[in-house]
């Protein structure tokens, strides 16, 4: 046929150059993923400042070869300069609400790769299970897993999960949420959660992490010890969202504390007080932190560099919270939009697609205060059955 | 009829077909303690199904589903003791069908050479439900939902016109040609011979009339028939005639429910399929008023996904509640989960339909007071554990 091209000599080689070198690293948030792609008649190249940048590139470049109808695989000419517009684009799973095999969180950062999302946000535990196993704590998970020998992450399956993720350029940004969402901690760590009262007596059921207790500040320390060795990136995520006071409130001691404080009956001024001793905690090991919205709308004392999570879609229009955040100073995720696990009929896609960050008035500072987002793919219905057809 | 005692356990059916149903039973009275050892308990269990119609739809055409698919999925329809897999094989967007007396209709009207049932696929759909007591309905929809039938059947579907001019693109089958008829009476000798179940769904659902509207042709037959402007009437009238063909084939048709709302005589066996989600009680009464088997399936669109426990609204449909007499009701034969494929394929398609649709299944097998959420709740939980 006329217009059949003929296929000159095949290109064997994509040459990668990559300015600073270096494979050893870890990604982080300031990392440089821009690239630049040249491909035409005898020469392909790819360059990168670092090899985050290659790795973007390589992805880029994996999708453009396409395959004629007699197989053979080919490319345009193209010359591509690409970079991120946002440096934090994450997934968050939960392990928590259900398990998910090792398998299911490799597969996951592998298609991560292949969408250049570059923070996996592990929601690791949470009320329903624990499946972290702490060397510093080992009955966390033996009392808080669903099942402690089938149901839990060693020591070895977070080593794994990290470097898999390294790989691809991908951060592993654990969460340790408190001090709500921590059902699950107190078979393991007695005294830890806040026993609730039904009038002067224990009703037997458990609140959030005790904040007017030393042991709770002694175990916490030790605990975040731990995870900033294990979790080699710079941030950690503590939580902070949805406290329920009730529990608190039931409790004498804590009512007693409240009146020493001069709290008033303001519990979110005690929820502060546990946040920043936690906060002073991790900054003191070193690591940075990124905490969920109602942190900064509670009027917590925060660092400078604090992130905030936005994530609520109801009460406040999200991209009001994010204007306040941002005017306040201090960098943020998006989420709130991009809910995954809340599924619909139809072409969904769209709604996210559609989602932009900056929407909001504020001045050029403040919309670079916005690192990024992150897709969340919360657990409540979410297992291995089901968890690629969902997410992807 | 079950009896589990030792030092043997008795199972007693009339049929092979309730052995099957016991045999499943059976399988999910067994557990397994903490030491791996395998128990059952005394039992005695005397069971039959309420509805006798317990279906599911499967669409192939908007995706097509890979046999492996389509077999997994006959699998989990015992488990749930469904007995009817209502195959939505063909439609607008492909017809994987491959005829043996029309091969240009799946050759042309397919996605791709590949993606078809040939007969052999066929009939191993068929013996593999069969083995599990499951009745293969095969709907060959029209007049409408056809537009991949005109790719490989020329002079098939009817030709639309704007300003005297056809435009070039086609609407439902054409029902004033006698070569339609004549097509239609092979196509459905096949159809008739390759699927054996007494019953063969005809469609007959959401037929747009604005190309009949504009064809001159179809005006003129209007005319002739003194039809006036109401297209239902052309709609029927072309209704009527494939349901005699598929009658002297000694078949029965299921039709869905627009074909009775548009008073087309219908024979007294057909069966109808209620779909419309709004006010479909009223449409129950209106069909078995009018002396109709039903089968329901207006609040079971399981393709229609969100989120949460959603089961729970399947599992609270009763049937049976709509304004009629107990001979009425008698006419409700049972109903079908459909999970329709405009967005689902073999990626999603085991994890979108259950355990949702044993919901469905429950609530057509078992008595009308088992009602209770909580309980319900516990033993899907287990039986989904089975089903893994």
């Amino acid at each position: 046929a006329e217009n059949e091209p003929s296929w000159e000599t095949p290109c064997t080689e994509l040459l990668v150059y990559v300015s600073t070198p270096g494979c050893d690293g870890f990604p982080s948030l300031d990392s440089k993923e821009s690239y630049k792609l040249s491909v035409s008649k005898g020469s392909m190249l790819l360059s990168a400042e670092t090899i985050w940048g290659a790795l973007r590139g390589l992805e880029t470049f994996s999708q453009l070869v396409g395959r004629d109808e007699n197989g053979t695989y080919y490319i345009n000419e193209t010359e591509i300069v690409d970079f991120p517009r946002f440096p934090h684009r994450g997934l968050l799973l939960d392990t928590s609400r259900h398990y998910l095999p090792l398998r299911a969180i490799l597969e996951t950062l592998d298609v991560m790769a292949y969408n250049k999302l570059n923070v996996f946000h592990w929601h690791i535990v949470d009320d329903p299970s624990f499946p972290y196993e702490s060397s510093t704590f080992p009955e966390l998970s033996k009392q808080g897993a669903f099942n402690a020998m089938t149901h839990v992450y060693t020591a070895s399956d977070v080593r794994t999960v990290i470097e898999y993720a390294r790989l691809r350029g991908i951060r592993v940004i654990a969460e340790f949420d408190t001090p709500g969402h921590t059902l699950s901690w107190g078979p393991g760590a007695p005294g830890l959660l806040t026993p609730c009262y039904i009038g002067e007596t224990r009703s037997g059921v458990y609140g959030p992490i005790n904040p007017i207790v030393n042991s709770t500040y002694q175990f916490v320390t030790s605990l975040f010890q731990e995870i900033s060795t294990v979790f080699p990136d710079f941030f950690l995520h503590l939580g902070g969202d949805e406290v329920d006071f009730s529990c608190w409130k039931s409790n004498p001691e804590i009512r007693a504390f409240m009146v020493n404080m001069s709290f008033g009956e303001d519990y979110k001024k005690l929820e502060s007080f546990y946040i920043q001793r936690l906060l002073n905690i991790v900054s003191s090991l070193g690591k940075g932190y990124i905490v969920w919205q109602e942190v900064f709308d509670n009027d917590v004392k925060l660092r400078p560099d604090t992130i905030i999570h936005v994530w609520k879609e109801n009460t406040m229009q999200y991209i009001n919270e994010m204007a306040n955040v941002t005017r306040a100073g201090y960098r943020a995720l998006l989420s709130a939009p991009w809910y995954l696990n809340r599924i619909s009929y139809g072409q969904d896609w769209i709604a996210a697609y559609k989602v932009e960050p900056l929407s909001f008035e504020g001045s050029p500072e403040q919309k670079a205060l916005v690192m990024g987002g992150e897709a969340c793919m919360w657990g409540e219905y979410v297992d291995v059955t089901n968890l690629t057809p969902r997410l992807w | 009829h079950l009896t589990v005692t030792e030092p043997v356990a008795i199972l007693k059916a009339s049929e092979v077909w309730g052995a099957l149903r016991g045999l499943e039973t059976f399988s999910q009275l067994v557990y397994e303690d903490d030491y791996g050892s395998f128990l059952v308990n005394e039992s005695e269990i005397n069971d039959f199904p309420r509805f006798a119609h317990r279906g599911v739809l499967l669409d192939t055409s908007r995706h097509y589903l890979p046999l492996k698919s389509i077999l997994t999925n006959l699998d989990a329809m015992a488990f749930n003791k469904f007995n009817v897999l209502h195959w939505h094989i063909v439609d607008d967007q492909s017809f994987p069908y491959q005829s043996i007396y029309f091969p240009e209709l799946s050759d042309k009207g397919a996605y791709s050479p590949n993606l078809i049932y040939t007969p052999t696929d066929v009939r191993l759909v068929i013996e593999y439900a069969r083995l599990r007591g499951i009745r293969v309905i095969p709907e060959f929809d029209t007049p409408g939902h056809t537009q991949s039938w005109g790719k490989g059947q020329k002079d098939l579907l009817t030709p639309c016109y704007s300003g005297g001019q056809p435009t070039g693109s086609f609407g439902p089958v054409n029902p004033v040609w006698n070569t339609t008829y004549d097509f239609m009476a092979k196509f459905f000798k096949e159809i008739s011979s390759v699927f054996p179940d007494e019953f063969i769904h005809l469609g007959g659902d959401e037929v747009d009339f604005s190309c009949w509207k504009s064809n001159p042709e179809v005006k003129e037959f209007m005319k002739r028939q003194g039809f006036g402007i109401d297209y239902a009437k052309l709609e029927s009238y072309y209704v009527q005639n494939i349901l005699d063909i598929v009658s002297s084939y000694n078949k029965g048709q299921m039709v869905w429910q627009e074909v009775f709302d548009h008073k087309a005589r219908l024979k007294p066996d057909t069966v109808v399929q209620v779909w419309m989600a709004n006010n479909y009680a009223h449409e129950l009464s209106s069909v078995t008023g009018a002396g109709f088997t039903a089968v329901l399936s207006a609040p079971w669109y399981l393709d229609y996904i969100s989120y949460g426990q959603d089961w729970k609204k399947y599992y609270s449909v009763e049937p049976l509640k709509f304004p009629g007499s107990e001979k009425q009701k008698k006419l409700v034969i049972g109903g079908e989960a459909c999970l329709w494929g405009e967005f689902v394929d073999a990626t999603n398609l085991t994890p979108r339909l259950w355990p949702r649709a044993s919901a469905v299944g429950e609530r057509l097998w078992s008595s009308s007071n088992v009602t209770n959420l909580q309980d319900a709740y516990k033993r899907l939980t287990n039986h989904r554990c089975r089903m893994l």
